[in-house]
């Protein structure tokens, strides 16, 4: 219990992982929640990494935990930017109105 | 004798320290998951959108110190600058421009919510067991769980190291992702510029191509009768 090793940081990792995903299938309302529950899920991948990168002793983990936060930083201004386009040309970003594709 | 005393409370000093090193990771552990992972869940139960993106930033916050703590002090300081400085600002940004604060964000309402709940529960709950498995399935090598074996106990500090490989060896990678940056940077910018009408802005070429017939006229002013400019 108070001896904490990697497995501790996994299960922290799995966890968020795990609530980033509902976080995406329950929200209907608001389509920014699930851009922020993309951003949760991503951060759960960052744990994994640099707890990897920790007690294994290598760089390399940290190294893409880097890159992945690049990633993350540019999906979320692009993503930013679409929903205020569509916000400007439909009026609404709830989760339910949106349906232009048909999908 | 009073060397050997000395010696005895060195020793004590030296285990208490030592036990209380393993006990202080696992209160800051426990404390920063705890955290996090409330925080999480408020990301995405709390009603109003505004706290959703302050929950999320104390997620940011928290999951940092844990890095910090791990050793990863360069990561945990880039978290912080780049999602609570950045990336969360942008969103809370975002989300107080488009005023959509008011709309309540009540996920138990409605018949369309109420059918995607044991759908979004089945599958995540399925996939956190199965991460638990694989993690729980594997063999470790015991040394592994030493974290005194880790990177925190080099010399070279976790700055100085990430610098020598992340210029080395990842420098092409490196560079694209430098390349993703900038092609975001373009695409939000193309994305959200617009053409306004009717506000008057100067305009460079125009400026510049002017001739001196269409600017310049030279009349005869005649006495008392003065010069009509604008016809």
């Amino acid at each position: 219990m108070t001896e904490i090793g990697l497995g501790h940081y996994l299960t922290l990792g799995a966890v968020i992982f795990s609530i980033g995903i509902i976080g995406i299938f329950l929200n209907r309302k608001n389509i920014i929640v699930i851009l922020m529950s993309i951003e949760l899920i991503l951060l759960a991948v960052n744990i994994n990494l640099v707890a990897f990168s920790i007690y294994l002793g290598d760089l390399a983990g940290q190294v893409f935990t880097l890159f992945i936060l690049t990633v993350a930083a540019a999906e979320a201004a692009i993503g930013l930017a679409i929903i205020v386009v569509y916000f400007r040309n439909s009026g609404t970003i709830r989760v339910e109105e949106i349906d232009k594709l048909k999908g | 004798m009073a060397t050997d005393g000395r010696m005895f409370w060195r020793l004590i000093l030296k285990l208490t320290i030592s036990i209380d090193k393993m006990i202080a990771h696992a209160i800051f552990f426990y404390t920063f998951s705890i955290i996090a992972v409330v925080s999480a869940i408020m990301v995405t139960a709390s009603k109003n959108t505004v706290h959703s993106v302050f929950f999320l930033i104390l997620d940011f916050i928290s999951i940092s110190c844990l890095f910090i703590m791990i050793g990863a002090e360069f990561l945990g300081m880039i978290m912080l600058i780049v999602y609570v400085g950045a990336v969360a600002v942008l969103f809370l940004f975002v989300v107080m421009m488009l005023n959509v604060a008011q709309q309540k964000n009540q996920w138990f309402a409605g018949q369309a919510t109420s059918k995607h709940i044991p759908v979004g529960l089945i599958i995540s709950t399925l996939i956190f067991f199965e991460i638990i498995i694989v993690i729980g399935g594997w063999k470790y090598k015991p040394e592994i769980f030493d974290i005194n074996n880790s990177l925190a106990s080099t010399s070279v500090s976790n700055t100085h190291s990430l610098g020598q490989v992340l210029y080395t060896d990842y420098i092409h990678v490196f560079q694209i992702s430098g390349m993703i940056l900038l092609v975001a940077m373009v695409g939000a910018i193309v994305l959200t510029f617009r053409q306004r009408s009717g506000v008057k802005k100067q305009s460079y070429i125009k400026q510049i191509s002017r001739e001196r017939s269409e600017g310049v006229e030279v009349l005869e002013v005649q006495s008392n009768k003065g010069v009509k400019i604008d016809d």
